[in-house]
């Protein structure tokens, strides 16, 4: 169970495909337009639960609980081969 | 209509309520409108707007000259001489980029006018910069984010904004890709009532003037002179503009003004596929075309960022020259900036070869770096998603196919664009408006003002169109 006043991540949608705008892709226009908010429940919840949250600006948002205690996992990731000689070439020819 | 299109009817009404200004008041002919009393109406003079960034450590960026980047242009031009190059270090404002200068004006005048919070729809630095300058001012803030296609993935460099903004306790809303961020934008601004702290406005331009007009004051202490040419990162418009009304405003009318973009040609930017191939989330040229054909396509009616009235000449670089020179400019001058910020040093680095050793070409951003806005993870999640990244001729790259690294600085190269056919299409899109095949002399005078053509030549191209003046 995820209790109350956890911080969570819900999803809402926010535009069902034949809601979206007419000018977009199709590609696009066959998804819905979703959203995700981050916000402390305001009610005992488990995943998958619409439920509503309070955001860092005391909004309240309602949607499907996806993630409990959402962070961040963007990183640098693996060496990259491809720009290896860029710094070594440049500083050979302004003779560093 | 469905419920996107019976929303919109709406936009009007609730832009005048989030950030105050009458926009139809400055309507003056069917095309025309009175874009110098919109900026008028700002009421912050350019001292104004520099006393408020000053007070909240926004603006007085470092003019640093790259020597070794210089040494390198004159090893790798053709006539062995090469425009001395100096960058604005616009990553030393609070949040990080130039961006905090935008975000400077529109936040005091939120404050001023008593709204409790400030909002802005935006996955670029501006967001972290709203975030920021919210939290000096002491009013709350939401950032409304394109960020993921329709699996959930974003790029690495749109996830690190959105983190950001939260360190900052502003509150995202991460959206899939689509213009209709606007719609979830407005249904933001109609419920919480806060001020639109809008990229568009004329509040956003006038913080910006600050940097052109620091950019003349630096040079001429510095080296005697006005720089012969200033490159600025070209998406929305609002950079170009507002530093070249800086420039003017220091009378630097020998300066020329030369907007850069990555070129991402044949990327949708609406497109949920084409979204996660591209590996450059702004100044690139899915926002920089269509913002100069057509300026008033923001959240704003009428948009204070008109780029054509000031563009000089307008180029394209590479993402894999963009790359090359981020890694450059940590290698030979010790400085690490996200990629973003040097798409007009990577152009820098070309068009200085062609001007002498005498000369001054200033790039006037920089931003800050970090995991997501760095070009390891950019190039890494290239990889992932199918982007071949090899070494070779920038001359090669395909948009959303693959990434040149130039295997040698002599080939790093910038492709003009046609200003000339952008005022067309700038005119054409103008004419859409038209109906009846009339316009008055004040829409020639405007068409005129915007295109930086001069009247006669106007006159003719709408006699080709079939438009009666009178």
């Amino acid at each position: 169970m995820i209790n109350k006043g956890t911080w969570v991540e819900i999803e809402e949608v926010v535009l069902t495909p034949e809601n979206r705008a007419q000018t977009i892709p199709e590609e696009t226009k066959i998804t819905p337009l979703k959203a995700w908010i981050r916000g402390n429940c305001l009610e005992n919840c488990e995943r998958g639960d619409a439920v509503e949250v309070i955001t860092n600006v005391g909004r309240i948002a309602k949607g499907i609980v996806v993630e409990v205690e959402p962070g961040y996992y963007h990183t640098y990731g693996k060496y990259v081969k491809e720009i290896s000689h860029v710094g070594k070439q440049a500083r050979e020819m302004i003779g560093q | 209509m469905n419920e996107y299109e019976k929303f919109m009817v709406k936009k009007n009404e609730i832009m005048l309520k989030s950030v105050g200004i009458d926009f139809d008041k400055y309507e003056t002919g069917k095309l025309a409108f009175d874009y110098e009393g919109l900026m008028r109406d700002v009421g912050y003079c350019l001292q104004d707007v520099k006393a408020i960034q000053q007070e909240v450590g926004v603006g007085n960026t470092p003019l640093l000259e790259l020597k070794n980047i210089t040494t390198l242009a004159r090893k790798s031009s053709k006539t062995g001489t090469a425009a001395r190059i100096c960058v604005k270090d616009e990553s030393c404002n609070p949040s990080g980029s130039f961006k905090d200068r935008r975000a400077s004006i529109s936040v005091y005048d939120a404050m001023k006018r008593g709204y409790k919070g400030v909002a802005a729809a935006t996955s670029g630095n501006y967001g972290a910069a709203v975030a920021s300058q919210a939290n000096i001012r002491g009013l709350k803030c939401i950032i409304a984010n394109e960020c993921y296609d329709s699996r959930k993935v974003g790029q690495p460099e749109i996830l690190e904004k959105g983190r950001k903004c939260e360190s900052y306790g502003a509150e995202v809303i991460r959206l899939t890709v689509g213009p209709e961020l606007f719609y979830a934008f407005l249904k933001v601004l109609d419920d919480t009532e806060f001020y639109n702290a809008s990229l568009y406005s004329s509040f956003g331009v006038a913080g910006v003037e600050t940097l052109g007009y620091e950019i003349s004051e630096q040079c001429r202490e510095k080296f005697g002179k006005d720089p012969v040419a200033v490159v600025i990162t070209h998406a929305g418009g609002g950079n170009v503009t507002g530093t070249a009304r800086g420039l003017f405003k220091a009378d630097a009318a020998s300066t020329s003004i030369i907007g850069a973009s990555v070129d991402l040609s044949g990327l949708h930017m609406a497109s949920d596929i084409a979204f996660n191939k591209k590996s450059f989330t702004t100044g690139h040229t899915g926002f920089g075309i269509p913002f100069v054909t057509n300026p008033d396509r923001s959240d704003v009616p009428r948009s204070a960022a008109r780029p054509l009235r000031y563009l000089d000449r307008y180029v394209t670089i590479t993402q894999g020259e963009v790359f090359w020179m981020t890694e450059i400019l940590a290698q030979l001058e010790g400085m690490e900036r996200g990629p973003a910020g040097n798409t007009s040093l990577a152009a820098a680095f070309a068009i200085a070869q062609e001007y002498g050793d005498d000369d001054i070409i200033v790039v006037q951003e920089t931003e800050y770096t970090g995991a997501g806005k760095h070009l390891i993870p950019q190039l890494n999640f290239a990889k992932e998603n199918g982007i071949g990244v090899f070494v070779g001729d920038p001359q090669d790259q395909i948009p959303g196919k693959n990434i040149v690294i130039p295997s040698h600085p002599s080939i790093v190269s910038v492709k003009d664009v046609d200003l000339a056919g952008l005022r067309n299409s700038y005119i054409n899109n103008a004419l859409k408006k038209v109906h009846d095949n009339k316009l008055n002399e004040i829409d020639v005078k405007f068409l005129s003002e915007e295109t930086k053509m001069d009247k006669q030549e106007v006159l003719k191209v709408l006699v080709q169109r079939d438009i009666q003046v009178g």
